[in-house]
């Protein structure tokens, strides 16, 4: 083997978002005065963001292949609505109800993908469609009123915390299950680092440049830290972390370490070589229309959980949340390429801005255009770099 | 010539792309009237050249001097040159599908009877005498373009410059995806313009043609300029072409195929038919039948169009036409070809005529468009992917054959024609195939690296696999194959054997077969 290249540079842009997240943190904490990292706000980003990273993990796959689903606002809504409908109306235990939602979002996903990747019909024009359906159903199912309140055994899935094992800390506590957790990740990440290096070296190939991967490092766990302090000292971890932990934990996996991740990547670059290489990209196409349905499903159920109802409204416009996430988040429209940790960051930058203009005060209108701004600016740095690149 | 009047000098060009020169000096004379080549590898700065001079790439973002009919042009942008009655015609087709043939020869170019509004009898008149120079007149003016064959279409974008009154036209590759008879037709078109007074400046790969078109050669060579050759001044061969822009000779452009013996058949095709895709009465394949053997190396030759790749494509997988019939046999067992899994898992492997659009994930790293296809069965314990296997094969298989990449993480859109071209032979040599059908394998690629896929298709027969080289270039059959079947009109239409392979056999065989098909 001749002398290859022994080190490698950090990917930027895979750090850049989590760069500008803490940046725009920053920004607001100044702006806020402190305020927008007090435990209470930290936690409440974890509860109000939640179903749209468990929409953005979806979505992001459906943005890989080059499009998107139009249609996931109106399940979260129509799930919720028979969720809620059978628990409070129809007195049935709460896992069975959840049941039903999830099996109706399979549904719906399922239609989707049937159309889209059978008939080839383009996914904007089905989505669409299973938009103005799943809403129109989701107001007929309610009769336009709204359902609730729901038992605790429902709700505590949006609003509830793990046991905590509190600590009095300075003038308040901390719940020890947090530092354990916090310190197990930190076991977990130098963990896998150490992994990656010997594995790397054992096969010649480049490691990253020491004082990046430092760096890097240093700026993971320090938010790991400041995140699980900051939920210690208010009321431990919400469950709604536990459920989004999972379900982002799954998707990373799948995403970049399996054959299926593999082929939504290659048919989203290539749909035709994929095709060409053995790939059944009718069927990718399916299976990822049928698990954003049934993720939105899931999505539904941790919203209605912490709003403690369901309404018809409920879930509006959130596709365009996000779809933003996974721009946000490096996706390009295009298809082929994004993560999943990319769009969760984008999703949180997302939520960082929303709750941050909110305690400024500044109005929802303004909070919109600064949104699009924010989306607008992601994707244009995005595009230019590369064209730099090329 | 009797003519010496310049109308073209490009001095001391010098072009740096974020500090790496493209072009480093380079100097090109062309004379009116006169057709001019421009030959070098991939990569050596033709095009590069032709974008500054047509204005693609702004004055000022290069160094050095473009003086056109003794005045000196500072080009801000394509419409600047074009004025000046230069044009240039890319290799990939600049053409609306779906718009008529008037509408695409006057396309940015819009005849109007005021501003903004579009003459229609004036831009059918002009059409029909700007059709007249390529021969054309005759075609229907409002059918759409694409309706009419790749030819056809290359001879529109020359009547789209004829229309802008062209004195200098540029044609990149203009002949790289036609078959024999329309590049012929092409360069005759060529020769036609020359008596018209239109100089032209060639960019192209095939040195037979150029040997026959061109009143000079410029060389270029990792952006430098070599030499410029005079048709009856200096020495004019194909040889001498390929010494300069390789900078060495090249005695056999075909390396030979020693030690590689002949086995048992590995793969036997009978009775394959197959439908066109849309058209369900049109039968675009008949009763082919076809075997290959272990170690040999079996061509289809044949003109464009004349069923070849669709052959290859319904049989791998059906992924061309419908209604497909017929039976495929691997080692004397019949196997099922129906889906490209199928043909895969059956150890057949199909490397597409066009890289780009069927072969590669351009987006993606050279190490995952090397596993693509072999993946599942390779590089997968179940669904988890085995991350570590693959970047290991995927450093032997670029050593291997020789991929030029500064690692297997580069991304496969920035590598040149040849380079990705290798990706996709390693692409399907990870799946471990027993027969191997390369279509076009050296298409658009360079002298160099055709050589290193004609070396790593000998490898493979020596291996003991069964490979089938589809080629529209005839020397290309005849230099790499040890027999061949002649296709036309979607029949065979002969086979040939090593001895008796040649340009003159191959035709004949198309002709003794035109027209007999019908019934």
């Amino acid at each position: 083997m001749e002398n290859k290249k022994k080190y490698i540079n950090l990917d930027i842009k895979s750090f850049g978002m989590i760069a500008a997240l803490i940046i725009i943190f920053i920004i607001f904490y100044v702006l806020t005065k402190g305020s927008n990292a007090t435990p209470t706000n930290i936690n409440n980003l974890i509860m109000q963001n939640g179903y749209i990273i468990i929409l953005a993990t979806g979505m992001l796959l459906c943005v890989l292949t080059g499009y998107i689903d139009l249609g996931v606002g109106s399940v979260v809504a129509l799930g919720a609505a028979c969720a809620a409908k059978l628990v409070v109306e129809q007195g049935w235990p709460v896992p069975l109800a959840w049941l039903i939602a999830v099996a109706i979002g399979l549904a719906v996903g399922v239609f989707a993908g049937f159309f889209i990747a059978f008939l080839d019909i383009p996914p904007f024009v089905v989505t669409l469609a299973t938009m103005l359906m799943g809403r129109g159903l989701t107001y007929t199912l309610l009769r336009s009123l709204t359902v609730g309140p729901l038992p605790a055994d429902y709700s505590f899935i949006g609003v509830g915390f793990l046991p905590t094992v509190k600590v009095p800390l300075g003038e308040g506590s901390i719940d020890i299950v947090c530092i354990v957790v916090a310190a197990l990740v930190t076991v977990g990440i130098i963990f896998a680092e150490v992994k990656t290096i010997r594995t790397n070296n054992k096969y010649g190939f480049a490691n990253l440049v020491p004082w990046q991967m430092a760096i890097k490092d240093v700026v993971i766990l320090a938010i790991v830290w400041f995140f699980f302090t900051r939920l210690g000292m208010y009321n431990g971890i919400p469950i709604q972390l536990v459920v989004l932990a999972i379900i982002v934990g799954i998707y990373h996996f799948v995403t970049s370490k399996t054959v299926a991740g593999r082929q939504i990547y290659a048919m989203g670059g290539n749909a035709k070589a994929a095709s060409l290489s053995g790939i059944n990209t009718k069927k990718v196409f399916f299976w990822v229309y049928v698990n954003m349905g049934v993720l939105a499903s899931i999505a539904g159920i941790v919203l209605s959980a912490r709003q403690g109802g369901a309404n018809p409204k409920m879930g509006d416009g959130v596709e365009m949340d996000a779809i933003a996430s996974c721009y946000i988040g490096g996706a390009a429209a295009s298809g082929g390429v994004g993560t999943i940790i990319g769009a969760v960051v984008g999703a949180l930058v997302m939520g960082v801005l929303n709750n941050g203009m909110s305690m400024c005060g500044m109005s929802t209108d303004l909070q919109k255009v600064v949104k699009g701004a924010v989306l607008l600016g992601a994707v244009v740095l995005d595009v230019t770099t590369k064209k730099k690149k090329g | 010539m009797g003519m010496s009047e310049i109308i073209l000098e490009m001095k001391h060009i010098t072009k740096a792309f974020s500090g790496v020169k493209a072009l480093d000096d380079v100097n090109l004379q062309v004379q009116k009237g006169e057709i001019h080549a421009l030959c070098g590898e991939n990569g050596a700065g033709k095009s590069t050249l032709m974008n500054v001079l047509s204005g693609v790439y702004p004055h000022g973002t290069y160094d050095g001097d473009i003086i056109y009919k003794g005045e000196t042009c500072k080009f801000h942008r394509i419409k600047d040159s074009e004025n000046k009655g230069i044009v240039i015609i890319h290799q990939e087709l600049a053409l609306s599908p779906y718009l008529s043939i008037a509408e695409n020869v006057f396309m940015g170019n819009e005849q109007l009877s005021m501003r903004g509004v579009i003459d229609w009898t004036k831009t059918r008149e002009r059409a029909k005498e700007a059709l007249e120079h390529v021969g054309l007149q005759n075609e229907n003016l409002n059918a759409p373009v694409n309706t009419l064959g790749v030819g056809k279409q290359q001879l529109i974008e020359i009547a789209k410059a004829m229309a802008k009154n062209v004195e200098l036209l540029i044609l990149d590759e203009p002949t790289a995806a036609l078959n024999d008879e329309e590049s012929a037709q092409l360069l005759e078109i060529m020769l036609e313009l020359k008596k018209k007074g239109v100089t032209c400046i060639i960019i192209s790969h095939k040195l037979n043609e150029i040997s026959y078109v061109a009143d000079s050669i410029t060389i270029i060579r990792d952006g430098k300029t070599i030499e410029t050759l005079k048709k009856g001044v200096d020495e004019w061969s194909e040889d001498r072409i390929i010494k300069g822009m390789v900078g060495r000779e090249m005695n056999n452009r075909y390396p030979v195929r020693d030690n590689c013996p002949i086995g048992d058949v590995v793969m036997e095709v009978k009775n394959w038919n197959a439908y066109h895709p849309e058209i369900a009465d049109k039968q675009i394949l008949k009763n082919i039948n076809i075997k290959v053997r272990a170690g040999e190396v079996v061509g289809l030759a044949g003109l464009m169009g004349a069923g070849r790749t669709e052959f290859a494509m319904s049989l791998f997988g059906h992924s061309y036409g419908q209604k497909i019939s017929g039976e495929v046999y691997m080692h004397g067992k019949k196997v099922s070809t129906k889906t490209v899994k199928d043909a895969i898992d059956n150890k057949i492997a199909y490397t597409s005529e066009d890289r780009k659009t069927y072969g590669l994930v351009l987006i993606n790293d050279i190490k995952t468009n090397m596993t693509m296809a072999a993946l599942r069965a390779y590089y997968a314990n179940g669904q988890i992917v085995n991350e570590r296997q693959e970047n290991l094969d995927a450093e032997e298989y670029k050593e291997k054959i020789n991929v030029k990449a500064t690692s297997i993480h580069q991304t496969v859109g920035s590598l040149s024609g040849g380079n990705q071209q290798k990706v996709v032979l390693a692409k399907w040599m990870m799946t471990h195939p027993d027969v191997l059908i390369l279509d076009e394998p050296t298409r658009g690629i360079d002298v160099g690296a055709k050589y290193e896929i004609y070396c790593a298709i000998n490898d493979m027969a020596r291996e003991g696999k069964a490979i089938i080289v589809i080629s529209s270039e005839m020397q290309e059959i005849i230099g790499t194959c040890d027999r061949a079947y002649v296709i036309n009109e979607g029949r065979i239409a002969g086979e040939l054997d090593r001895s008796e392979l040649s340009q003159e056999s191959i035709m004949k065989c198309i002709m003794d077969s035109n027209g007999k098909g019908e019934e």
